[in-house]
């Protein structure tokens, strides 16, 4: 401190912040006021989300139902009298509609609940379309039931349906030319008597899809069979692909321009829309190797394709964040190449590899757009056969069914893509949590 | 200076195991080793030293073909175990690991039980026909690591949950399991305490007994208590081999003599 030149720095206290380090301090401040309003916006957005499908959806999972005895009158349904399925099945639900409609109108008659301002025309129009179908596919499988009284549960058409979860209220029926509110005035004195009940709705789950004129029978079996099996398709396609392509590139191959150049193309691929994948299985599944439309097996092979470099970068992810001493230890030990690798590489990085196969299928789980393209948007009324068989039968899938069910006109079917949602959500949340169990549990510590 | 430099021939009793004669490596365009020529003996311990990066651990590296796992590295020149030239296109570097076995700077344990880890050589080498012979084999490689007596009621743990000088034991006793006839030891202390030092220090002299030991270490006290031969490396040359006593008493070269002094490295 000598030289005259050397500007003597003033001495400073710690007990005073100095300027800069205020400054600092500020911007530090402000820095995780961001942070924390980004996790805010997050946060409420997803609570907006549930909040909105919950309360939209929820419904869906209750039905409402109307039981009464019917007698089913072997004149009409079995005018041959011989109880042959084959010649029955030549009564159509035209012929068993009337039935219904007298059922009902006795036993209202019988229960002494007065039919105020509701012609019987109106009174069959309670019932869903779906109801003379369900009894004609009962006495079709047991023809010996005709000419008892058996008491029916059938669905309630849409708008009573409406009216017991509220979407459909007496002054909106004044509006509305599918229903009146004399109908709904009715559902309620036999909602009282006991007639009408709303419980929860396994046929939602488990039933095939409906047409646009009955929401109220609309189920989603046949979409999470098609789903089910299409993952089933991606899981056995592109798991053993996916984790032996990552493993020739990761452990094996030269590093050169064309390995360099696959891996470019590995990333670009996770990038690529998913309608472009729907492309390519059009052209070349369907148009060209002649495999069915609307197939799981085109589905999943679509799915695949898009899940695979999803798969291969999470793999060489995870390859690669094994310590690469414990390959020279087990070289090092006269292990070959591929001894080290799959005694001691792969099931270190088996956490990673599958948590990286659960989040693709997840992602495959909720594609919409590549379906469209191969014919997965067809209205599916048959359930596909158990596999092999059933990935060629056509069917539909969860995403789909919500894509479907939101172009119909019918309010109801509001609910039922909202409740669809809710599955979707669900499987996902399955999906993910096993990720994350399969993870604590092979995770293991070096 | 080259002319100076002097490889010790003294007469020995010892047969010679490797003999490496002009060996050069390349790491891409870098010229990492410069014509080496270095005689290993049998049940003898050598010691490699010199400063960080002069190529001690690449040499060493080259003795069992670890480097053939690094793309750009290239060997060229003479190795010979037991006349038989191991950069030979005839030779699988698989079998060569297992007659020379190596133990790494970090201990590097499976993460298995440490049974699993010290029979995995045997397994995949099917030195064992059965359960019994393979506890056997275990067990010996165990005493010989001086680790037996530790982890004899223990051998299903985890060999990653012993402590650092435990699991280097254990790495050791993977390495003697496959019975191999060289064992490189590349800086085995480096991450270990005074006290595990010295057990491994202790362990390797008991290795002596079976095994030529090639020991790269950064510590000159280190050499001096465990070698009988050492070769001195300085960017990538190899400056001086001898006796030990000589390199550290008398050394002929005067890089070696300002490396043991501590004037460079």
């Amino acid at each position: 401190m000598t030289d005259a030149s050397t500007p003597v720095p003033p001495k400073s206290s710690l007990y005073a912040t100095s300027d800069r380090v205020k400054r600092r301090n500020r911007s530090e401040t402000r820095f995780r006021a961001y942070g924390f309003a980004a996790i805010t916006v997050g946060v409420l957005a997803l609570i907006l989300l549930v909040i909105s499908i919950v309360s939209n959806g929820a419904s869906a999972f209750r039905q409402t139902y109307i039981t009464i005895p019917v007698e089913l009158t072997e004149a009409r349904l079995d005018p041959a009298g011989n109880r042959d399925p084959a010649e029955m099945a030549r009564v159509t639900t035209f012929g068993y509609a009337p039935l219904l409609a007298q059922a009902l109108q006795q036993h209202l008659q019988g229960q002494g609940i007065s039919m105020e301002g509701v012609t019987p025309r109106d009174l069959m129009a309670m019932i869903s379309q779906e109801a003379p179908a369900q009894v004609r596919a009962l006495v079709l499988a047991n023809p010996e039931i005709v000419g008892q009284t058996v008491t029916m549960e059938m669905l309630a058409g849409g708008r009573i349906d409406g009216y017991f979860k509220g979407r459909v209220t007496l002054e909106s029926a004044e509006r509305d030319s599918n229903v009146s509110p004399a109908q709904l005035l009715l559902a309620e004195r036999m909602a009282e008597a006991g007639l009408i009940e709303t419980r929860f709705n396994w046929a939602f789950i488990t039933g095939p899809d409906a047409s646009d004129q009955r929401p109220e029978a609309a189920g989603l079996g046949i979409a999470i069979l098609g789903s089910f099996y299409m993952m089933i398709v991606v899981l056995v396609l592109a798991l053993p692909i996916g984790v032996a392509a990552s493993i020739y590139l990761e452990e094996f191959a030269p590093q050169n321009r064309f390995t360099d150049a696959i891996e470019v193309n590995i990333s670009n691929l996770a990038a690529v829309p998913s309608i472009v994948f729907g492309i390519l299985g059009l052209a070349i599944f369907i148009n060209f190797a002649g495999l069915p439309q609307s197939a799981p097996i085109v589905g999943g092979l679509v799915l695949t394709l898009m899940t695979l470099p999803t798969i291969i970068i999470a793999t060489r992810a995870s390859l690669r964040a094994v310590p690469p001493s414990i390959r020279d230890a087990a070289l090092g030990l006269g292990a070959s190449k591929m001894q080290s690798v799959f005694h001691h590489v792969l099931p270190l990085a088996a956490p990673g590899i599958l948590t990286g196969t659960i989040i693709g299928l997840a992602q495959a789980l909720g594609e919409t757009a590549p379906l469209l393209l191969i014919g997965m948007v067809a209205f599916v009324r048959e359930f596909p056969d158990a596999p092999p068989e059933g990935f060629f039968d056509p069917t539909s899938a969860l995403p789909v069914q919500v894509y479907n069910w939101t172009q119909r006109s019918d309010p109801a079917f509001v609910e039922r893509a909202s409740g669809a949602t809710i599955v979707l959500l669900v499987f996902l949340l399955f999906m993910n949590a096993m990720a994350v169990i399969l993870r604590r549990r092979f995770e293991r510590r070096w | 200076m080259n002319d100076m430099r002097l490889v010790e021939r003294a007469v020995d009793d010892k047969e010679l195991k490797i003999a490496a004669d002009g060996v050069d490596v390349f790491y891409g365009d870098t010229h990492a080793i410069k014509a080496v020529d270095v005689n290993i003996l049998d049940k003898t311990v050598t010691a490699f030293i010199g400063p960080s990066g002069c190529g001690k651990s690449t040499f060493l590296r080259c003795l069992n073909r670890m480097n053939d796992t690094i793309d750009v590295c290239r060997v060229t020149g003479n190795i010979l175990l037991d006349g038989e030239d191991i950069y030979h296109p005839k030779v699988d570097p698989v079998q060569l690991r297992a007659k020379v076995g190596m133990v790494f700077q970090k201990p590097n344990p499976f993460p298995k039980s440490i049974y699993d880890n010290v029979s995995y050589g045997p397994r995949i080498h099917g030195l064992a026909r059965n359960k019994s012979e393979l506890d056997e084999i275990v067990e010996k490689s165990l005493r010989r690591a001086a680790l037996w007596d530790e982890v004899k009621d223990r051998l299903t743990a985890p060999g990653t949950g012993l402590s650092g000088g435990q699991q280097q034991r254990l790495c050791i006793a993977r390495a003697v399991a496959t019975s191999p006839e060289v064992l490189l030891m590349d800086e085995p202390c480096s991450a270990l305490d005074p006290i595990a030092t010295a057990q491994v220090e202790e362990l390797i002299d008991e290795l002596r007994e079976r095994f030529s030991v090639v020991i790269v270490t950064h510590s000159m006290q280190q050499a001096a208590r465990v070698s009988q031969k050492t070769a001195f490396f300085h960017l990538g040359e190899l400056v001086e081999f001898g006796d030990t006593s000589q390199i550290f008493t008398n050394p002929k070269d005067p890089r070696t003599e300002s490396y043991i002094t501590g004037r460079i490295g």
